[in-house]
């Protein structure tokens, strides 16, 4: 019902042209009232405080479509951060971002670096030990990373006077922040898959489609492979009973999705050919997010690490350990 | 183009929806976790990682006094009566335990069901039973030595005969790389019963051949692992009786495919080589240099349980009674990507120092999988039929 909804509102909202406009550094406001408006930061609120007390498992197809849309604006951070922050807390409107890091320079500055939506965020909300800081991103330095179309950025505040300090969530946000990701990986590399399958339909060379091509055909199965596999593996770390993601299952979330987001891209702009990376061509709006939020609040590299230690560390088999995640 | 508009261009993605196995299996995996405690002799991880190339046929019949073979065949002709969640969880037991499964392995996997759907009434109550008994053990006979990957161009042909006044076939023509055929009762064989090789799909039929018959000659075929699983059958006039044909004449085609939607889905397509894995871990966990592999068990974890959940996608629609025919091709294609890369990675990383002191069982066990994991993606299709089958599903071809 919910999912509906927002895939209406981001088919007339959020075109391939509102991307492009706010990744030039265009004004996100139309687009986030768009989005506000119709309520969808409330989704995982409880029903007694006004929101729509969503499990779980219902928010990873809306998560996925802002992926599949490249939604340029950090709408599932909210929806996660106000769960993260709780009912009780006096929300601030406006957008919220999760801080992928946080650093204390010497001179009492706090530095969260390259945080996704950086550049359009109204809010960070990092993870300092067992607590979260929620930093106004007007009181900070913005630094650009400098990467054509990103709105990622490295913000900076001079101390931590601005800074609202919640404490006990803080370790929640990682696995949040790696299952959300997992999410925008999956929408975005089906969307990838569905526009590299319709390709290789309508591309015609040597008198016949792409797709007629058996080496053609055989990239693709393996494309639909590590789509199939990523998506289910980030629909896993969703579906719990409780109301936040496992650690483990969030790791193996990001990590295989992020394993499959290179592939996906490569297969992608192969059979696309040199119209791939093309700025008019939309599959660069994709490609490029897969490679950030790759790299997003840990790698697969990152996650692996610490899902090898707990098997190490388990007193369990390894088809034990799989099943217990 | 914008993305709603091809939302529903492949169902084939959409049916890897996430699929928990039922909470009433966790029982049902606590006993076989207990019978294979007790029953299953220790055994070296090189031996252990045979397990469903493994053949013991004392263990099967063990396993078959406690109910477990032929699990989701109907109790009146001897089975569990299980669903295909509760077949999921005791392979998956089998296999990580590298249970010597091989004996009854294809008659519980395909052979059983097959009769099932296909067979007379007469022809379940004669084979089912001694299936769930393991007194039956069966084998595949689909390649030829002409007819590996075009397996409609199988040329072993049945003709029609009189046997003592009665109607029956007579059997001539070779099945090839048939695994235990020497070991087994019966072959379930897709022959030419009509038409032309040219015919291609038209024309097969499936029968089930009693190996013990006057005419068939069993060669086992030895190979580089020193292993004979593989065989060679013969058949010089083998003279069936018409209840051999097994379900109908002309349907072989149709029946085979539906055999290898079994085949295809089961969770031994992603954990052939678990045992290694295990047991290289085990070997890490006593050593002083683990952590450096973290990353690399991090990511065979990650693989493992997406895999499985993978296979339980398919499994869930055996259980809905239908065919997953792609859906299975699919999981089977990347799921022995990983179980082959598992070797690959153990051997780099024993001996990334020579002067590292390497478990003797560890070497034994990644070279044994090593040599044989080739064959994963040759066994229930080859990495290029299923490629194609995938391709089909999307509409490609």
């Amino acid at each position: 019902m919910f999912a509906q909804a927002i895939e209406d509102i981001l088919q007339d909202q959020c075109t391939p042209a509102v991307v492009r406009a706010i990744e030039a550094g265009g004004s996100p406001l139309k687009l986030w009232q768009a989005i506000e408006g119709a309520g969808f930061l409330e989704l995982l609120a409880s029903e007694d405080a006004d929101g729509a007390g969503l499990p779980l498992a219902d928010l990873f197809p809306i998560l996925s479509s802002f992926g599949r849309y490249t939604v340029p604006v950090p709408v599932a951070q909210t929806i996660v951060a106000r769960a993260l922050l709780g009912s009780q807390f006096a929300m601030p409107a406006g957008m919220i971002t999760l801080g992928a890091a946080l650093r204390r320079e010497a001179s009492g500055a706090i530095v969260c670096s390259l945080t996704p939506y950086g550049l359009v965020a109204d809010f960070v909300l990092a993870r300092d030990g067992d607590a979260l800081l929620l930093l106004p991103a007007a009181a900070a330095r913005r630094e650009a990373t400098g990467v054509h179309g990103s709105l990622v950025a490295t913000l900076r505040w001079p101390d931590e006077g601005v800074a609202t300090r919640v404490p006990g969530a803080g370790p929640l946000l990682p696995a949040f922040a790696a299952a959300l990701h997992a999410a925008l990986l999956s929408g975005a590399m089906t969307r990838v898959f569905e526009m590299t399958l319709q390709y290789c339909n309508d591309r015609i060379q040597f008198g016949k489609t792409l797709g007629k091509f058996q080496a053609v055909q055989h990239q693709l199965s393996v494309m639909a492979e590590h789509v199939a596999a990523a998506s289910i593996a980030a629909e896993a770390a969703f579906r719990t009973d409780v109301t936040t993601p496992s650690l483990l299952a969030a790791a193996m979330a990001k990590s295989r999705t992020s394993e499959a987001a290179v592939l996906v891209a490569s297969i992608a702009h192969a059979l696309h050919g040199a119209i791939g990376i093309a700025e008019e061509c939309d599959l660069q709006l994709l490609t490029r997010r897969l490679h950030e939020w790759r790299m997003a609040h840990g790698s697969e590299t990152h996650w692996n690490v610490l899902i090898g230690n707990s098997v190490l560390a388990a007193d369990m088999s390894i088809a034990d350990f799989v099943q217990s995640v | 183009m914008n993305p709603t508009e091809e939302n529903f261009l492949n169902n084939l993605l959409s049916a890897f929806r996430f699929a928990a196995l039922p909470a009433g299996t966790n029982p049902f995996r606590a006993e076989v976790k207990a019978f294979l405690q007790s029953s299953l002799e220790p055994m070296p991880a090189d031996i252990r990682a045979r397990s469903w190339m493994g053949f013991n046929a004392a263990f099967s019949k063990k396993l078959a006094a406690r109910g477990w073979v032929g699990v989701t065949l109907p109790a009146r002709y001897g089975g569990a009566s299980l669903d295909a969640f509760s077949r999921f969880v005791l392979v998956e037991e089998l296999l990580a335990a590298g249970a010597p499964v091989s004996a009854h392995w294809i008659a519980d996997r395909q052979s059983g069901p097959l009769i099932l759907k296909f067979g007379t009434e007469a022809q379940r109550q004669f084979y089912l039973p001694k299936i769930c008994a393991a007194e039956a053990f069966f084998c595949i006979g689909m390649s030829e030595p002409n007819a590996g990957s075009d397996l409609a161009s199988v040329g072993t042909r049945a003709t029609r005969c009189q046997i003592d006044g009665s109607s029956g076939w007579r059997l001539n023509g070779r099945k090839i790389w048939t695994t235990n055929a020497q070991h087994c009762h019966y072959m379930i064989a897709l022959v030419r019963s009509s038409g032309e090789p040219q015919d291609r799909q038209q024309g097969l039929s499936q029968f089930i051949v009693d190996l013990a018959l006057p005419g068939v000659t069993v060669r086992p075929i030895r190979d580089l692992a020193g292993d004979a699983h593989f065989s060679e059958v013969f058949f010089d006039n083998v003279l069936l009786a018409d209840d051999a044909l097994i379900g109908n004449e002309g349907s072989g085609w149709a029946q085979v495919n539906a055999e290898l939607a079994f085949e295809r889905s089961g969770p031994e397509r992603v954990y052939s080589s678990i045992v290694l894995l295990e047991h290289w871990i085990t070997c890490l966990r006593r050593s002083p240099h683990a952590s450096a592999h973290a990353a690399t068990i991090g990511r065979f974890a990650t693989h493992l349980a997406t895999l499985r959940n993978m296979s339980i996608a398919v499994t869930a629609k055996l259980v809905n009674g239908e065919s997953p025919l792609v859906e299975a091709a699919l999981v089977k294609d990347i799921g022995t990507e990983f179980e082959q890369s598992i070797p690959v990675v153990i051997e780099a990383a024993i001996a990334m120092d020579p002067d590292a002191p390497v478990d003797a069982e560890l070497y034994r066990a990644v070279a044994y999988v090593s040599q044989v994991a080739p064959t994963y993606s040759l066994r229930g299709g080859t990495r290029e039929i299923l490629r194609g089958m995938i391709a089909r599903g999307l509409g490609l071809r």
